[in-house]
């Protein structure tokens, strides 16, 4: 492992200024993303700043009915949070269908939306990867890319955003909030993940030094009947092959209101606009969540490899629907 | 009392719970430095030049060597099995002689540095600039240079094994049933990373190595380094798994050892995990075929059994996968080829169930498929093509097939299956059911075996063997054994292994450990007590004096005798008499001829229940039952622990396991536990574990067969049948991915 030098940060605005004293300083938030990839040689950052002692652990009631959670709060204690289980039960099984329960007990919540892929080909050191060495091309496209995106995809990059809780806030339409050198900012769910188009090194819109502060969850009560299902190879310990939040509201057989996010099909979470819009007042039935899916899919582009998982994403949204139609109905 | 047959819990168990056991990588000696290895990152080429200007520069670093520092080996390394007792280096290649990069993780440069993270670290500066060439790293690149290969493990066994007139047989079939698959290779994965801490005091050397033969290593690094075997001491005295990975001695041993040369001070190799995919073997990409010819009652006329794999540029390796399709059915007519692929790979080696997991694999979904076409019960079909003799016409030291699949057949509740596919639901879960038949070889290509025996004057014991604990829990065994062939109680026995200098076992590998270790210490523990009954009864002033020897029995160190009723001498008795501090006797176990006139299989039968969704491919095993017979149980604790793991070793070579090359650059996909997948705990089923008893005299004085192997072997063929039988559909590949289970898309694709 690198030499690295360390400090611990004491308040928001100590630990922005520790980061913007050395570029090549990370956050330290539980160090599961970050400390990996120091050990790979992947991340080229030299100091890290801890930010463990400061205030952002909370998940706070908003006056909509929505929810502020800190950038801090463990994976697992946001999974466990009484109001979260009862307003966004899709946030809190995606929480617990990730990673391992050790993981998420060190793991936060910011450091959870700035996790990397897994592309094997990054991480590898070695083969061309436009993310890791801008401009030496991308391994996957011809390579093993079982697990690689197939929406959102460019020519220079393909890798899936890995994230479970990631597609769930998307489904809600979270904000992130960060304060930075230049003062506190409100970032749109779907702002916040870069579509790798030719820069697909550049992940986030988010300046040197900002910090992630806080998710706000706006109130939603048709999060109340929402799911998030999981869909891989083992059972327990492994990133989504594909995943799916969804909820909806029907009046008189019809759908009134839906939400749908995708994961592991996506470059960054995907939110599956589409899809929405084309089941917005039709039947609420299986003829239409195929219509729908269909609708969501119609843009993939595959590879090699990772064909299969059109025809996959297609029948794990549509489950997905029929689990949270039969949940908003029981 | 008998120890042996009783399922004492591990006395190693304390020990490894509380942290006190002590595994190579954990040896800490004064003065310790630290090895980071560099591999290639390419296939094949050469190395035109490492700059290791900024590694040598780096905070800790003592040394880099390149191929110009390193020494040359003395000798020349020749691929052979551990179990044949002799050096055995995991192929006949060894780096950093020269500038050519046979395969891709080969060692290329090292560095050695006071810490460990410094030394890797440096090596992460190392540049290394390389011509390559074209590689040949998968089957599909090399298909067309295919050869059928002559002898395989070294020249230990023949390439092709034919008897009868196979075509004909297929010929004069009523029915034909052919199946093709193709198999990703499979990595080991034991969770303890391979390690070596390397010593020299003058001309001697001490090696700490995590390997599951000490004896292969000591003799595989003298022969390297040009040392008289006696100078090379290997202590091994805990391993955390191995399963093949650790059962050949691979070139990192040796490197660590010229390292700890050069230096002058001991050195601590710890490999990395994607070190681990390019450092010890792995079981090899392969293709099998085989083609079964059968009466319309299911008698077997013919099997015609091919297999096709990558080797590596400088070994004809390939797991032998004809051993048991040869044999476990009577079948007149068979033909068995092995052909390779010189390939830009390490050479492969012994991975659970070698050779024949796979092989069976092949046979037993084949098996199924004939069932299906005959409408035959596919137990039945089994059991109808047992012989009791094996091609020579020699009868088995042991069977227990058909009582395996009856016992089997019966705990499952197999007569209540209803036989047609994709008739079962349950919600969204199509259910299947299936059944395999398992069987492994026995092989004794290993030279005696050897084990000594001492008591002391108090009456406590040790019993020893240059042996090593590997997890499967041979140090628990061989103090029952100990025990009770000396006759005193387990709490007075000590089992002691894991040193070269203790007397001679060989590596425990293709479940032999059980049986050599188990024979040897039998061997010692009689020889002692043979020679303390001799005392005792020539002792004049022993209640026993003048008893026949045969008469007399010991239990809990008390002799006694049927010629004399209520006499009672004691061991400890009898060695204060006569003045001795200990006793001591070295026992000797010969295993039986290669040419012994009788059929060698261990036999067992595996059914499997699963849940698919046939919508989205995924595949869940709900039950494993598996019954067994393999001969004498000497621990029914650890006999099942083997056997559940190794069942659930067959599930993950079913469903997750396979790693695949990138043909572009010859590097392995997935060379870390995110994408080199395993079961998790939610993944394991029900395994329920029968035993079948068999009495085998000829395998070793306690009737051992072993439970090593068998266990995994057969498992995935079962699974493979029950997703059949969910289904109604067969998947073509290992393993079985949900993009392959799931139903194709409505209009075909
Ligand atoms: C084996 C394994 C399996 C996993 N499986 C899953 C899974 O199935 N599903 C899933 O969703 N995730 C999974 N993960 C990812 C895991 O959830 C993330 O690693 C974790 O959430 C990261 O949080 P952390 O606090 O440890 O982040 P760190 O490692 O501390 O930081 C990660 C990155 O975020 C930056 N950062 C951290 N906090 C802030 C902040 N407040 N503001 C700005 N930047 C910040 C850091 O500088 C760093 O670049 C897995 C991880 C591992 C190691
Ligand atoms: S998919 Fe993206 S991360 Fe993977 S190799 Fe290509 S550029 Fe790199």
């Amino acid at each position: 492992m690198r030499p690295l030098t360390y400090s611990r940060a004491g308040d928001v605005q100590h630990a922005i200024a520790l980061a913007t004293a050395n570029p090549a300083s990370a956050f330290l938030a539980g160090g599961t993303t970050e400390v990996d990839l120091i050990r790979a040689g992947i991340s080229q950052s030299e100091h890290l700043v801890d930010i463990n002692e400061l205030p952002l652990r909370e998940v706070e009631d908003q006056p909509d009915g929505g929810l502020r959670i800190g950038a801090l709060a463990r994976m697992s204690d946001v999974a466990r949070t009484p109001s979260v289980v009862e307003r966004y039960p899709a946030i809190s099984r995606a929480l617990l269908l990730g990673a391992s329960e050790q993981l998420r007990n060190m793991a936060s919540m910011g450091g959870n939306l700035r996790q990397r892929t897994r592309c094997a080909y990054l991480r590898d050191g070695v083969s061309p990867c436009n993310k890791r060495e801008p401009g030496s091309g991308c391994a996957a496209l011809d390579g093993f890319n079982r697990g690689h995106a197939i929406l959102g995809t460019s020519e220079h990059c393909i890798a899936t955003h890995p994230s479970d809780v990631a597609v769930a806030l998307a489904a809600f339409d979270a904000v992130i909030r960060t304060v930075g050198p230049d003062g506190e900012r409100a970032i749109p769910f779907d702002d916040f993940f870069l579509l790798p188009g030719d820069t697909p090194h550049l992940e986030h819109p988010i300046a040197p030094g900002e910090l992630i502060v806080g998710i706000d969850v706006p109130g939603a009560p048709i999060a109340r009947g929402s799911i998030y299902l999981k869909f891989r190879d083992r059972q327990s310990y492994e990133f989504a092959l594909v995943s799916v939040a969804a909820a909806i509201e029907v009046d008189d057989s019809l759908v009134t209101g839906v939400r749908i996010a995708m994961g592991g099909v996506g470059t960054k979470p995907w939110r599956a606009r589409r899809a929405e819009a084309a089941l917005v007042g039709r039947p609420a039935n299986e003829t239409s969540f195929r219509h729908a899916a269909a609708a969501e899919l119609a843009e993939a582009v595959v590879r090699e490899h990772n064909a299969f998982k059109v025809e996959l994403a297609q029948r794990a949204m549509v489950r997905g629907l029929v689990h949270s139609l039969n949940r908003s109905q029981s | 009392m008998n120890a042996v047959g009783t399922p004492v819990t591990r006395v190693d168990g304390p020990a490894k719970v509380t942290g006190a056991a002590r595994y190579s990588a954990e040896i800490s000696l004064p003065g310790m430095t630290y090895l980071a290895v560099v591999g290639a990152t390419i296939a094949s080429g050469r190395v035109t030049a490492i700059d290791a200007e900024a590694a040598r520069a780096a905070e800790g670093v003592l040394a880099v060597l390149t191929p110009e520092d390193l020494p040359k080996i003395a000798a020349e390394p020749h691929l052979l099995p551990s179990l044949v007792g002799g050096p055995a280096p995991g192929e006949s290649f060894f780096p950093m002689q020269d500038d050519i990069v046979q395969y891709a993780g080969q060692p290329v440069a090292l560095v050695i540095a006071e810490e460990y993270e410094q030394a890797h670290h440096a090596a992460s500066l190392v540049r290394i600039s390389y011509q390559p060439t074209r590689s040949v790293t998968t089957i599909e690149q090399g298909r067309d240079q295919a050869y059928e290969a002559d002898r395989l493990f070294g020249g230990l066994m023949p390439a092709r094994s034919e008897r009868g007139d196979v075509e004909a047989g297929l010929a004069g079939a009523d029915v034909r049933v052919e199946v093709a698959y193709k198999m990703a290779a499979n990595h080991h994965n034991p969770i303890e990373a391979p390690s070596t801490v390397a010593t020299w005091d003058g001309g001697n050397l001490t090696l700490y190595e995590s390997t599951q033969g000490i004896r292969a290593t000591q003799q595989t690094v003298a022969l390297l380094l040009g040392l008289p075997i006696a100078r090379v001491r290997v202590i091994t005295r805990f391993v955390g798994g191995g399963f093949g990975a650790k059962a050949m001695v691979w070139p990192n041993v040796t490197l660590t050892a010229m390292a700890a040369r050069h230096i002058g001070r001991p050195v601590k190799l710890m490999l990395t995990r994607p070190q681990m995919f390019t450092s010890n073997g792995h079981r090899e990409e392969q293709e099998q075929r085989i083609t079964l010819g059968a009466a319309r009652d299911g008698r077997l006329t013919a099997i015609r059994h091919e297999k096709l794999s990558i080797t590596s540029p400088f070994d004809d390796w390939a797991e032998p996968a004809t051993g048991v399709s040869s044999q476990l059915y009577g079948c007149q007519n068979y033909l068995g080829i092995h052909r390779l692929i010189k390939g830009n790979t390490m050479t492969p080696t012994f991975t659970r169930g070698p050779g024949e997991s796979l092989g069976v694999f092949t046979l037993e979904t084949a098996m199924d498929e004939l069932a299906y076409q005959l409408a035959i019960d596919p137990v039945e079909l089994r059991l109808r093509n047992h012989t009791p003799v094996d091609p020579f016409g020699n009868p088995w030291s042991s069977d227990g097939l058909m009582e395996c699949l009856r016992l089997g057949a019966e705990r499952f509740g197999w007569s209540e299956r209803n036989p047609a596919p994709r008739a079962t639901q349950d919600g969204e879960w199509l259910i299947g059911t299936g059944v395999a038949s398992a069987a492994y070889p026995i092989a004794f290509f290993m030279p005696p075996q050897r084990a000594r025996a001492r008591i002391f004057a108090d009456g406590s014991a040790i019993v020893q063997t240059s042996t090593q604990e590997f997890g499967t829990g041979v140090l628990t065994m061989a103090t029952q054994v100990g025990a009770d062939a000396l006759g005193v109680a387990l709490r007075d026995m000590e089992f002691q292994a894991g040193d070269s200098d203790l007397p001679n076992s060989t590596a425990a590998v293709g479940s032999a450990g059980a049986g050599m270790v188990s024979s040897a210490v039998h061997a010692a523990g009689t020889a002692l007590r043979e020679q303390l009954i001799a005392l005792a009864v020539g002792d004049e002033k022993s209640p026993l004096h003048g008893a026949g020897p045969a008469s007399v029995n010991v239990a809990d160190g008390h002799l006694t005798s049927a010629e004399r009723p209520g006499a009672v001498d004691t061991y400890r008795e009898l060695l204060s008499r006569n003045h001795m501090s200990d006793a001591e006797a070295l026992g000797t176990w010969r295993p039986p001829p290669l040419d012994t006139p009788h059929g060698l299989l261990t036999f067992g039968a595996q059914f499997a229940e699963v849940a698919v969704d046939p919508e989205l491919g995924l595949v869940r095993v709900r039950r494993l039952n598996g019954a067994f017979a393999p001969g004498r149980v000497l621990n029914p604790l650890l006999a099942h622990s083997q056997l559940m793991g190794g069942m659930l070793w067959g599930m993950s070579q079913a469903l997750l396991e396979g790693n695949h090359m990138d043909p572009r650059y010859g590097r392995w996909a997935e060379t870390n536990l995110a994408e080199y997948l395993v079961p998790v705990n939610a993944d394991a089923p029900d395994v329920h574990v029968d035993f079948v008893d068999v009495n085998d005299e000829l395998v070793g004085p306690l009737g051992a067969k072993g439970v090593g192997e068998i266990g995994q072997v057969g498992v995935a063929a079962a699974i493979a049948n029950a997703v059949f039988h969910a289904t109604g559909r067969r998947v073509r590949s290992l393993p079985m991915a949900p993009e392959l289970v799931m139903d194709p898309a409505a209009g075909g694709q």
